[in-house]
């Protein structure tokens, strides 16, 4: 019965359909019933249908520029640790749209497999390991001795029992980049591998050694375990999504970042667009605005429908334009002029603001249809058309 | 084109053309370089002095601003076209450099054709099979890559030396001048062929053109020259240019003639260069701008161009009309929605034209009687052969005896004429709405304060435009998809964005609460807003509930179910209100249930009607009722002063200890937080709690009669907050998120103890807005005010911005008629817009409301 109504109006969208369904089985309507709703929802779906032409790309920019001027200028301080904050509100709205290709706040949420998610030890454990220490990050001081021409480094014992290093770790870590180590007793010391090495290869050397990673996961510079759900996670300040996904104990199929290309490098541009529609709407729904999320879902996929995430910037989407004119509308309008001119382009007054610019009918809404008029002697006129331009082929041969 | 119509229509357009225009169209714009032989095919003057006017003033031949460039006198007629003042729209003319001069803006393309090809045969310095292995498609840029590094021609042999661009305008070849003569010789010599492979279209453009030999002068009409008030004139910056550009190629002819030496020729020439490289582009960094001699600098083409004032976004995106009006609004609750009041003097100056038929003519005749002067009048008439006359004492009577079917009449606005108006910023597509004309006495346009939330707008001196459609296709496109009850409901998130505000919520809330009425006034009321159906109205001894006087303006059969602000029930059948109390949340904006479900149910003319019956009755009733606000409305019993004194003493003495633990460094940190820190929020949440418990007791002890609160309840205007505000404390103010830090050293002014943490020295505000702020709190509490300010004024060009690149970027997205979204070239965006093709606006909310149709469908039987 449900099937058949189902067939019967399959033109219906899927999520009407769901509607429809489990309301039946909540309520358990009479077969009649469930007609009469079909039908009535089938009628109202026809009502609300979008219309053909709609320039629904302007209400959708309408929809998020009007709420603009209402929404906060701010960085919210994510629970008060200095270098852990989030870019909220505008802000962080205008990072998504621009697509840059690292957020000024990046942030990974870590969620753990369920052995290791209810042990608060366990888990600052992994945080631990997660987070990037680098050499610096445990030493006391790094001098350059120059009569040995060699850089020595006295590390700090406080800081690596915080984070749990030994200095057995240390060398380990400097021997696999390859750098000339020896240990003594108070301290351990690098020589620079090229023997005629000068003096300024000595300094560059010492803060080559400053980078380097002594262990966690390059890029985490902040790790916080949270309690979010019923679940800990951990907060991470910086984005690498495969080295934490190597981790033991990491739950590698929920881990989220806020790193668009990141997502769209790893987990493909569908991803993506689903990061783009969770993020704009986490900042909407922050600001306390309402915003319907299908305006959303439109520009997530005008911004990935490339294959990859384009920016709505004169560099982005904008550029794709084939029209010279709405291109040079935009910004940098000599820069597109000159160009045009040079390879020959042609504008074929496709879109909306070049008919603008020419006082002439906008392709959409009202503007799109078109009264046709039969011509007379159009075929001939046509054929005289190629015969002209056979001619002038002819004559350029000729030339 | 006028051929090949068939002869019908051909003399139908014919036809049409004797009485109006034929516009034609544009398809395409094909871009390109102009030759010198274009250049000069086009010009119809040689400009040769840089002379301007005779001695009588009148242009010179061969000069600037020479007739056959165009006229911009009103007496003289242009010597190319004979065309007069505004008719002959301009003509080019040229000059002859004496040695050529490179246009700035091509220098890159140049300097790319330089460096990858060869400096003795001028073929490209990679071979073919390379070329072919290279990507397609990339332009020039590989092509000039991988031509870099080579150093001897693959064809010729020739040894190739590195050409570097000394800026602005000088090419370098090994530490020796590269003359654009050279220049020139060298891009000339370029294949047709090679010019393709760098990226360049060749039958549009040859690398040799971006050397100027031949400069087009534009018309004087893009230059016109100003009289001032002194008689002199003064001439546009262009031709100031132009002049100093003449001047210079002249000198520089003689000089080359009477054989000056090389020096004298070389420093003439490069003068030109700066020259032509200032008319082009004035803000070139590596170049100090050309001056007037006042010292301001000139403005070059680029900058006539670009930028927001340029002509792009100013003159071509943006462009100004006729019959527009500006003026001051003010409100008037007894006009509709969809109306806007009209002052009398604006409906004389804007008009409408009417065709005269065989059916309005006498009803014309009598308008054209009326004179331009007289109210319901006629400004001007187009007689049937296309003249425009002006109607007034002596012509009236000539214009009466012509007037016939075929003229046109342009007669002053009359009620029910259909207008658009509109208030800047237009962020949205309700800053746009059709409205129907009623005029008023007044000189300020009035609108119902029911449609201010989609404008934005208020009464505080906000002006606002009025246009009046021309044609019949844009009077029918505003009426039918532009009317205020048409937009209703927002397409942002499909709610209504129109609804009863302030007062109108207040009264109906009154009303349906608690209000009792004899029969008359009941009558009256309903009377006054326009309502003689009161069929419905039960009496019990002569008195009627309010309840039934607003179920008098539903529709009478009309079933609803909803919720009034606090979560009460509200219940409508059969056109009567049964139960609950209405309020913001079933008349309001944003929400309003009863307004959506009237406007799906009934219609855009129902729906708007009665919510603007709605909302004159709440007006009605508060002024039947009386309705206002005053000081003693913020009194509070002794009893919860005392209560709030102790309160806040409690409060303050668990800060204390916190504050205690804390210095004693007994205050265990939370995760992720400093002690620092989570003192703070401790004492933020302590103080927050406070102000809302306040809050709270103020609230509930205030009195039915209490208006600040009926208003609050109502959801009208304020909230329990700006009660407890006023009258108890105003409580905490907050800074970027927390308390205020400090300013001074260890503490946040100099009155305080170093190291204070109390909540007194942290913008904790203990008194109220009546009883009045103390120094410190009024500077605290002025601190967050100035903040606030801030944010605002960083936040506007902000999102601007960012407005601007979206609908930019997303104007041409439309639905085709296979339901698909496309960009404009053709590009699949969505199959279905939204994934269910639902437009928002349509919707409620932004889906169909499957639980509302189940519950209809199970009401009915």
């Amino acid at each position: 019965m449900l099937k058949n109504l189902i067939e019967k109006y399959k033109d219906l969208p899927d999520n009407l359909v769901q509607d429809i369904e489990k309301i039946v089985k909540e309520q358990k309507l009479s077969s009649e019933d469930i007609k009469k709703v079909f039908k009535k929802v089938m009628e109202e779906y026809e009502v609300s249908k979008i219309v053909p032409g709609e320039a629904i790309g302007v209400v959708t920019a309408e929809s998020f520029g009007e709420p603009g001027t209402q929404m906060i200028l701010r960085v919210f301080h994510f629970a008060g640790v200095a270098e852990m904050s989030l870019t909220l509100g505008l802000s962080r709205l205008i990072e998504i749209f621009d697509a840059r290709k690292i957020p000024s706040t990046p942030k990974t949420e870590v969620y753990l497999k369920k052995k290791f998610s209810s042990d608060i030890k366990t888990i600052r454990k992994i945080a631990a390991m997660i987070k990037e220490t680098s050499l610096n990050d445990v030493v006391r001081e790094f001098s350059t001795n120059l009569t040995l021409f060699r850089v020595e480094i006295i590390l700090d014992p406080v800081g690596m029992r915080d984070l749990n290093v030994t200095k057995k770790q240390v060398i380990d870590s400097l021997e696999r980049e390859d750098f000339n180590v020896k240990e003594t007793k108070d301290f351990i010391y690098v020589r620079h591998n090229d023997e005629d090495a000068k003096f300024v290869d000595l300094f560059r050397l010492k803060e080559k050694l400053k980078k380097v990673l002594i262990k966690g996961v390059k890029g985490i510079t902040q790790v916080l375990p949270v309690k979010m759900g019923g679940e800990f996670i951990i907060m991470c300040a910086g984005s690498n999504l495969k080295d934490i996904a190597k981790i033991e104990g990491v739950d590698e199929k929920r881990i989220v970042t806020n790193n668009l290309f990141l997502i769209a490098e790893t987990f493909g541009i569908e991803a993506a667009r689903n990061m783009i529609i969770k993020e704009s709407l986490d900042v909407i729904k922050n600001e306390g605005l309402n915003i319907d999320i299908r305006h959303i879902m439109f520009l997530a996929d005008v911004m990935t429908s490339g294959g990859v995430i384009k920016g709505i910037t004169r560099s982005g989407i904008t550029s794709e334009k084939e029209s010279v004119l709405a291109r040079a509308c935009f910004e940098t309008p000599i820069k597109h002029l000159i160009k045009a001119s040079v390879t020959g382009e042609v504008d074929n007054l496709n879109s909306v603001i070049e008919n603008i610019l020419l006082n002439q009918n906008v392709p959409v809404g009202t503007g799109l249809p078109d009264l046709v008029a039969k011509m007379v002697g159009e075929e001939e006129a046509r054929m005289s058309k190629k015969r002209k331009e056979k001619k002038v082929k002819k004559g350029k041969k000729k030339k | 084109m006028w051929k090949r119509l068939a002869p019908e229509i051909l003399q139908e357009v014919k036809k049409m053309k004797n009485e109006s225009h034929i516009y034609k169209r544009v398809s395409k714009i094909v871009f390109g370089l102009m030759s010198p032989k274009i250049i000069r095919k086009r010009a119809c003057a040689k400009i040769v002095t840089a002379e301007l006017y005779d001695r009588e003033g009148y242009p010179v031949d061969g000069g600037l601003m020479d007739v056959r460039l165009g006229v911009i006198d009103p007496g003289l007629r242009c010597k190319t076209c004979a065309g007069k003042l505004k008719e002959c729209t301009g003509h080019f003319g040229y000059i002859e450099f004496a040695r050529p001069i490179i246009h700035i803006k091509y220098i890159p393309y140049v300097l790319n054709f330089l460096k990858s090809t060869c400096r003795e045969c001028s073929k490209l310095l990679i071979t073919d099979e390379k070329i072919k292995n290279l990507k397609k498609g990339s332009g020039g840029d590989s092509v000039r890559k991988s031509s870099s590094s080579i150093k001897v021609c693959p064809h010729c042999k020739a040894k190739q030396y590195n050409v570097k661009l000394e800026k602005p305008s000088v090419f370098m070849e090994n530490d020796k001048k590269l003359s654009p003569v050279e220049v020139r010789a060298r891009l000339e010599k370029i294949p047709d062929c090679d010019v393709e492979k760098l990226g360049i279209n060749s039958g549009m453009a040859r690398p040799e053109w971006m050397i100027l030999i031949l400069l087009p002068i534009p018309p004087v009409t893009m230059r016109p020259s100003i009289t001032l008030e002194s008689g002199e004139r003064s001439e546009d910056d262009l031709t100031h240019k132009l002049g100093d550009i003449v001047r210079i190629n002249q000198r520089l002819f003689e000089n080359i003639n009477s054989g000056a030496p090389e020096v004298i020729i070389e420093d003439l020439w490069e003068l030109l260069q700066y020259h032509v490289t200032t008319y082009f582009d004035n803000t070139l960094a590596q170049i100090p701008p050309a001056r007037h001699r006042s010292g301001q600098p000139l403005r070059s083409l680029t900058e006539r161009i670009k930028s927001k004032e340029g002509r792009f976004r100013h003159n071509l995106a943006g462009k100004r009309v006729n019959f527009a009006a500006r003026a001051v609004i003010s409100p008037d609750p007894r006009i509709n929605f969809n109306e806007v009041g009209v002052p009398k003097i604006v409906a004389m100056e804007l008009t409408v034209p009417e065709k005269v038929t065989e059916w309005n003519l006498d009803w014309l005749k009598g308008l054209v009687n009326n004179g331009a002067d007289q109210y319901p009048g006629v400004n001007y008439v187009f007689t049937s052969d296309g003249k425009k006359r002006k109607v007034n004492e002596e012509t009236k009577e000539q214009i009466i005896e012509e007037l016939e079917a075929g003229c046109v009449v342009e007669r002053h606005l009359l009620d029910g004429d259909i207008s658009v108006f509109n208030r800047q910023p237009s962020l949205h597509r309700m800053s746009i709405m059709a409205h129907k004309i009623k005029v008023l006495e007044g000189k300020s346009f009035r609108l119902n304060p029911g449609v201010c939330t989609p404008y934005n707008a208020d009464f505080d001196g906000d002006e606002m435009n009025l246009h009046i459609p021309q044609t019949e296709e844009a009077r029918a496109e505003a009426e039918i998809l532009m009317q205020v009850q048409t937009q209703l409901i927002s397409p942002k998130n499909g709610l209504n964005v129109m609804g009863s505000i302030h007062d109108a919520i207040t009264g109906n809330y009154i009303l349906t609460k608690h209000l009792t009425f004899s029969r008359e006034e009941a009558v009256n009321i309903l009377y006054s807003i326009g309502v003689d159906d009161i069929g419905c109205m039960k009496f019990n001894k002569g008195e009627v509930s309010g309840k039934d006087v607003f179920s008098a303006l539903l529709p009478k059969n009309l079933d609803f179910i909803g919720a009034s602000k606090d979560g009460e029930e509200v219940l409508i059948k059969k056109g009567r209100l049964i139960k609950g109390i209405i309020d913001k949340a079933t008349i309001g904006e944003d929400n309003g249930t009863l307004i959506r479900s009237i406007y799906t149910k009934y219609g855009e003319d129902v729906g708007i009607d009665t919510v603007g019956r709605i909302f004159k009755l709440g007006l009605e009733v508060l002024l039947d009722f009386g309705f206002t606000t005053c000081l003693s409305d913020t009194d509070l019993p002794k009893e919860v002063l005392v209560k709030n004194d102790n309160l806040i003493k409690n409060v303050e003495k668990e800060v204390e200890e916190l504050i205690e633990r804390y210095n004693k460094g007994k205050l265990e940190a939370m995760p992720g937080l400093t002690v620092t820190e989570t003192l703070e929020g401790e004492v933020l949440k302590l103080l927050n709690r406070l102000r809302d418990e306040i809050g709270h007791r103020v609230f509930d002890c205030a009195t039915d009669d209490n208006s600040t609160l009926l208003m609050a309840r109502s959801g009208a205007q304020g909230s329990f907050l700006n009660l407890a505000q006023m009258s108890a404390l105003v409580g905490q103010q907050s800074l970027g998120g927390g308390r205020i830090r400090d300013g001074y050293t260890k503490r946040t002014l100099s009155l305080f103890k170093r190291g204070d943490l109390l909540p007194d020295s942290r913008g904790f505000i203990r008194s109220s807005y009546k009883k009045g702020l103390n120094p410190y709190e009024y500077f605290f509490h002025s601190m967050t005010g100035r903040d606030s300010l801030m944010d605002t004024a960083l936040r506007t060009p902000k999102s601007g911005y960012l407005y601007r690149r979206l609908a930019n970027a997303l104007q041409d997205l439309k639905v085709e008629y296979d339901g698909t979204v496309r960009d404009s070239n053709k590009r699949v965006i969505q199959f279905i817009y939204g994934g269910d093709g639902i437009d928002v606006s349509k919707s409620e909310g932004g889906t169909i409301d499957v639980k509302r149709i189940v519950k209809e469908v199970m009401q009915k039987i």
